[in-house]
């Protein structure tokens, strides 16, 4: 006998939970990288989608013209985006941080536009495809569901990624210097820490957040200029409903919204690309600091 | 304070990607024939339309010796951004002040059709290739209007009716959430219906949308033998490579609806083969086809769509009618556009209805597998010509005011 919940049968519930936390997972490594720089730097970072497209573009370029692998992209493509996203706070945003946060916001909205024109320029709209590597071909039949075993791989690399900077950031020294440098940066300036290379560091490593995340969709979805601009939307959703800045918050709310629009896909499919929204003003009427956000 | 200043950031910078569109480009000229190419030059769809569209004009002017009745011929181009309100405003500045006198390609249903209102009220033609709805020459049906390439009735019946005689009698939709999505969604399943298949269900998706995976898991629980893909563009994309990922295409055939072969290449044949499609033009289908296509493609780096392709046969046909008419007059020209038959390398005796419709046969392929592909853009095996009057909606069924009954 079938167990049924909403007359959708437990089966098909649970394939759908499992495809809503590969989503989730996706969710929570871009809104991680967000919630970093915006908590260290108080930048909003416009440019991230562009960031996670430029992360799948160079896993693309390194396999198409340096004929790389996808284990050498996977580690080339955070590191070529990081090192993009260092320049631009070098020589763009550290002259902004003593302005509004509009400044930022339009500056950083402003390269997401750049970055998207450039490579539809080069590229086209309908984008380039890269295969699943070799290893993670075909999948393993769970009963409920057909998993493929890249989307496993997908859950295990971003969470996996996502508690090794939690735990960085909450548990260890280096962890403590950034969350002072966030408190009081003048003061620990004065205990001899290199304040502005940590920030641009934070920076640097926020942005390959979304580069990482870039690497991990491009065998999923089209590697297309616009990928980024579909997605962050729905990412900064996620950003303000965990608490803007709050780690743990966007971890656990990019999952949660995960799991919650994959649920939406089942019951009510026309409402699934709006359900994060409403969340969204929801929170914002309730606890406008976000879950996990704190009042300052 | 600080606090809802962020906030005010925030919402701006939301708004801002919302509303987030291509610039517009406009060129400016004067002359006597003037010809406007309108469509969607950075969007969803400039692959498959856009600057290959102005290039498939530029060609046609040039064929044509770049004159008519002694006068030079101009091109302007603008982006419409698949906005309908862009679309009839930059439409209305093109006919009162820059002197166009036909517009061409128009891709996006609602932008063609908000220019059709306007070329009505100025009695000026507009040429629709990339276009889809069957309402341009339905219930909004203009005197001064020619649907060209093909429509969703086509397309429906093209693929639907070939995949149910081929045993794919039971389907699942994925559909896009809008306007396009359910009238290809209801124009198919009516065929579907008509030659004893069978809907099993449908699942509406938002558009755009990246992720499939839970659509299609649904039309894999359905059990349906055909799971057609009312949608386009990226859309279909990512759900035909979801498809394989999550080994759907092993027990189930996609039935893609709408397909254009710039589609097909971003996709690679390892995602793609074995899907079937219908098309009004396809490059390597004979002498003709592969000569004007070759020359298509010294211009342009990709091959011609069949929107591309039959803006330059709209065009083509277009100067012709001028000369013959020896006016650009537009009731003189429609009337020549009518009297003459099509036959160029997109159509042979392709002839003008009175909704607009341009009848000409439309082609059933398959998309080959890799190992049958001799190359780049080697795509297709054509399983069947489908006769014009078989194609498209025949005009008894047509609520279009001006056709006679």
């Amino acid at each position: 006998m079938m167990i049924q919940i909403f007359g959708i049968p437990i089966q098909a519930l649970l394939g759908q939970l499992l495809i809503g936390l590969i989503n989730g997972s996706f969710y929570a490594i871009l809104s991680l990288g967000l919630a970093i720089i915006f908590g260290l730097l108080n930048i909003i970072n416009f440019t991230h989608g562009a960031q996670y497209m430029l992360g799948a573009f160079a896993a693309w370029m390194s396999l198409t013209y340096l004929g790389a692998n996808y284990w050498v992209g996977l580690i080339l493509a955070p590191l070529a985006v990081g090192a993009f996203g260092i320049l631009m706070e070098r020589f763009m945003l550290r002259r902004l941080y003593h302005l509004d946060h509009l400044y930022g916001l339009l500056l950083t909205f402003g390269l997401a536009l750049i970055l998207e024109g450039v490579f539809r320029q080069l590229y086209g709209v309908s984008g380039l495809s890269y295969t699943i590597p070799e290893i993670f071909q075909g999948g393993v039949n769970l009963k409920f569901m057909f998993l493929p075993y890249y989307r496993a791989w997908v859950i295990v690399a971003s969470l996996s990624v996502c508690f090794a900077t939690w735990y960085v950031i909450e548990r260890t020294k280096l962890g403590a210097y950034l969350r002072a440098a966030t408190e009081k940066p003048e003061l620990l300036q004065a205990f001899g820490v290199n304040v502005p290379l940590m920030i641009t560091l934070t920076f640097g490593y926020g942005v390959a957040l979304a580069g990482f995340a870039g690497v991990l969709a491009a065998p999923i979805y089209q590697v297309t200029p616009v990928m980024g601009s579909n997605l962050i939307i729905v990412v900064f959703a996620v950003v303000v409903i965990g608490g803007m800045g709050s780690i743990l918050g966007s971890i656990v709310t990019g999952i949660a919204l995960g799991l919650i629009e994959g649920l939406t896909k089942v019951f009510y499919p026309e409402a699934s690309g709006l359900v994060v929204f409403v969340i969204m003003a929801l929170v914002l009427l309730l606890r406008p600091a976000g879950l996990f956000g704190r009042e300052k | 304070m600080a606090k809802k200043r962020l906030l005010t950031a925030f919402g701006t910078g939301l708004a801002l990607l919302m509303a987030v569109s291509g610039a517009s480009a406009a060129g400016l000229s004067d002359g006597v024939v003037k010809v406007g190419v309108m469509t969607d030059m950075s969007g969803a769809y400039s692959d498959l339309c856009g600057p290959g569209s102005v290039v498939a004009a530029q060609m046609a002017i040039d064929d044509f010796g770049g004159k008519v009745l002694g006068k030079k011929i101009e091109l302007v181009s603008v982006d419409h951004q698949n906005k309908a309100d862009i679309a009839a405003n930059k439409a209305r500045e093109w006919f009162d002040t820059e002197k166009v006198d036909v517009i061409a390609d128009l891709p996006t249903s609602s932008a063609a059709l908000a220019v059709m209102e306007v070329a009505n009220q100025k009695n000026k033609i507009t040429l629709i290739s990339t276009g889809a709805s069957t309402k341009i020459t339905n219930d909004s049906c203009i005197a001064t209007n020619v649907h060209w390439t093909y429509d969703t009735y086509a397309l429906a019946v093209g693929t639907g009716k070939a995949v149910v005689a081929n045993g794919g009698d039971t389907w699942f939709f994925i559909t896009a959430d809008y306007a396009f999505g359910h009238s290809l969604e209801g124009d198919t399943a009516a065929v579907v219906e008509a030659n004893g298949g069978k809907v099993l269900g449908k699942v509406r998706a938002p558009f755009p949308n990246t992720d499939f995976s839970s659509f299609l898991l649904q039309a894999q629980a359905s059990g349906a033998k055909i799971i057609g893909l009312a949608n386009a563009g990226a859309d279909t994309i990512n759900s035909i490579k979801q498809a394989k990922e999550f080994g759907i295409t092993q027990n189930q055939t996609l039935a893609g609806l709408l397909i254009f072969i710039t589609d097909i290449n971003s996709l690679g044949l390892d995602t793609a083969q074995g899907m079937m499609l219908t098309t009004g033009f396809y490059w390597d289908r004979n002498d003709e086809t592969r000569a004007w296509s070759k020359r298509f493609r010294e211009r342009h780096k990709n091959m011609p769509t069949m929107g591309q392709a039959g803006v330059y046969s709209s065009l083509m046909h277009y100067f012709a009618a001028v000369e013959k008419a020896g006016t650009d007059d537009s009731a003189a020209v429609m009337a020549a556009m009518k009297s003459m038959p099509i036959n160029d390398m997109f159509a042979k005796n392709g002839y003008i209805r009175d909704d607009g419709r341009m009848v000409h046969d439309m082609y059933l392929v398959q998309v080959k597998k890799p190992s049958e592909s001799k190359g780049p853009w080697d795509y297709y095996n054509v399983l069947r010509t489908i006769p014009g009057d078989e194609a498209y909606m025949s005009l008894d069924k047509s609520t279009c005011k001006l056709v006679k009954k």
